[in-house]
């Protein structure tokens, strides 16, 4: 109780201290408030990135392998891989047959096309052959998706993007007609649910048809991706030790030798911008700390200055019976109450900037409670940490040399 | 027995010099006593003022307030000790320039952490015993002399000390004023309370029982008036 008295005591005679040099208090508090607004304002837009990317990458779905002839980030021995043999029906028909942990494998394989309808045309469009295997993607939103009748008879038929339908078809029903594919005409038979973007790319800019027609239209020489859906998130390494086994022994490598095939995974992409994100988040740390060193050594100089102007004031209290700890106590709070108000301020102020880059630029903002603390908790350290020399120097005054002070 | 002082002395390290500011001062006195303490400056009376006021301890020898020995205390101890025995009043009255009066008296309540609202009414209460609380929501500087010292004598009283220790109360007043804050003086004597009081004034001295004089830090007479 009686701590808290003097708690609350020390607390209202800091503030008024405050009040009393307000421009003072004021300039020193901008320091501060600089230091906060960095880091909150840094931290706040990576976190929004870290997570739209989260969001985006798992939307594709994290139990998905995929098996192609290049690897995703070794970028090195590019020769290595174009010599590699290509992924063809045969590997995917092995999975499909020998492989036990897998929930489905499709192959498939893309080129960019215009698509038109009637007047109406739309370019870019990607054109996927693939098979009724269900691995990763969207579902149809209308109609029904390619069934294993229409891939075995090499049917001319479609599924359809979200946009490609909206586009083309304005308000219309595209169910049962039919678009035209590099001068081939296919029936519509689905339409997809809308995906949204990654990355700036539409997902729903897409055109899915069997894959023995796609050969036939666009050649084999493609780049088959192989796309493995595997039965338990948990079982990934066991699934991507089965599947080299399978394609080792189709593909005919000698033991001893390297896989001629790779197995992609989108954590490493997830990984890889994580490490990308940390250095960044350590750059905005660092510029953060530094500033607010500077607002600490502001608050610092000020403490020592209103230390010196209330030694007079120190000796009065200690006189009439404040100990070392009170006296200290009511040095600290003033130079917390600095550093803290400054600290929320700078919160506030980063996350409007942060918003404000937002909101004029394409990149996301998040406001995470962590971050709210970091600053409240960084600014307060920085406040102890600066404060303590000047409160303990004004505890230790002596009362009477204090008192006779001018 | 309030205050015994036995064989005080008090050594100043000055440079390469040693300053003995008390030579062996042997004192007592009782409670309900007004005591004046003169001497030439120099002769060690504000040293004597500062170890009776608990502000600092002796080099050598026994202090004991109220049968505690408070020489041996420490900084803490006597913090403590200050709030709760001792009320100050000083030659430049000493108070918080930016604190009302009310605040000002409140202090000592502060720190021995007495809730606010007994706070409140106990400093009302000694500013009313000088005469000031339709003024206490004044600060010190819409006040005169006389009124500041009046606040700083609420402030020594509110505590209810055991002894009031006051140096040169009325040196920074006009004479009319200071024999207005000797006559309180004299009214908080009257109640029962101990006043020490340094003085280099003989009629300041004279409205006290008891003339301690010293000199070169050795008390060279103690006489009653």
């Amino acid at each position: 109780m009686k701590f808290f008295i003097e708690l609350w005591e020390g607390f209202k005679i800091a503030m008024a201290a405050l009040w009393a040099n307000k421009l003072r208090a004021g300039l020193t508090l901008l320091g501060i408030i600089v230091g906060v607004t960095t880091v909150i304002g840094i931290v706040s837009l990576t976190q929004g990135l870290n997570k739209a990317f989260s969001e985006q990458i798992s939307s594709l779905g994290s139990d998905i392998l995929y098996i192609q002839k290049f690897s995703w980030f070794d970028r090195e021995g590019w020769e290595k891989y174009r010599n590699r043999k290509d992924l063809t029906m045969k590997e995917v028909n092995a999975l499909k047959k020998c492989a036990t942990l897998l929930k489905a494998v499709s192959p498939s394989v893309g080129t960019r096309k215009t698509v038109k309808y009637r007047n109406n045309s739309i370019e870019g469009v990607t054109i996927t052959g693939t098979d009724e295997a269900k691995t990763s993607g969207a579902y149809p939103e209308f109609g029904r998706d390619l069934s294993a009748l229409d891939v075995e008879n090499r049917r001319d038929v479609c599924v359809i993007g979200w946009e490609v339908a909206n586009k083309l078809f304005n308000n219309r029903n595209p169910l049962g007609e039919r678009i035209k594919i590099a001068g081939r005409s296919f029936k519509v038979i689905g339409v997809l649910e809308k995906q949204g973007e990654i990355f700036g790319h539409s997902l729903d800019q897409e055109v899915k048809i069997p894959i023995g027609v796609f050969f036939k239209l666009f050649g084999r020489h493609r780049w088959i991706t192989i796309t493995a859906k595997v039965k338990n998130p948990k079982m990934m390494e066991e699934a991507k030790d089965e599947i080299r086994g399978i394609l080792r022994r189709v593909r005919n490598v000698a033991p001893g030798k390297e896989d001629d095939f790779s197995i992609n995974q989108m954590d490493v992409v997830v990984d890889m911008y994580k490490k990308l994100t940390s250095a960044l988040y350590a750059a905005a740390i660092g510029v953060g700390a530094i500033s607010l060193l500077v607002g600490g050594i502001g608050i610092m100089n000020i403490m020592l200055v209103s230390v010196t102007e209330r030694t007079r004031e120190i000796g009065i209290r200690k006189a009439i019976g404040a100990k070392k700890a009170d006296i200290l106590w009511q040095f600290l709070i003033e130079s917390v109450a600095i550093s803290g108000v400054g600290g929320i301020i700078g919160i506030v102020l980063g996350f409007g900037v942060g918003k404000i880059i937002a909101s004029i630029s394409p990149l996301p903002a998040s406001i995470s409670l962590w971050s709210i603390f970091l600053g409240i908790g960084f600014s307060s350290a920085v406040g102890i940490f600066f404060g303590i020399y000047p409160a303990s120097k004004a505890a230790r005054l002596n009362p009477i040399e204090a008192l006779r002070y001018e | 027995m309030l205050i015994d002082l036995k064989h005080i002395v008090k050594d100043y390290q000055l440079g390469l010099g040693v300053v003995h500011a008390l030579r062996g001062v042997d004192l007592k006195v009782d409670k309900g006593e007004y005591v004046a303490i003169m001497g030439p400056s120099g002769s060690g009376k504000s040293t004597l003022m500062n170890i009776l006021g608990c502000l600092d301890t002796p080099t050598s020898g026994v202090y004991k307030l109220n049968n505690a020995n408070v020489s041996t205390m420490d900084d803490n101890e006597l913090a403590g000790i200050r709030n709760r025995e001792i009320g100050f009043v000083f030659q430049t009255f000493n108070l918080l320039p930016r604190a009302t009066a009310l605040h000002n008296v409140e202090l000592p309540l502060i720190y021995n952490g007495t809730p606010a609202s007994k706070r409140r009414e106990m400093a009302e209460r000694a500013l009313e015993k000088v005469g000031l609380k339709e003024r206490m929501h004044h600060r010190p500087n819409e006040l005169s002399g006389g009124q500041r010292q009046r606040v700083a004598i609420a402030r020594a009283l509110v505590n209810n000390p055991s002894i009031i220790l006051a140096d040169e109360p009325t040196g920074n007043l006009d004479t009319r004023t200071g024999d207005e804050i000797m006559e309180i003086f004299e009214a908080i004597h009257d109640e029962g309370n101990t006043i020490i009081m340094v003085t280099h004034e003989e009629y300041i001295a004279e409205h006290s029982d008891r003339i301690v004089r010293l000199r070169d830090g050795v008390i060279e007479r103690d006489e009653s008036v």
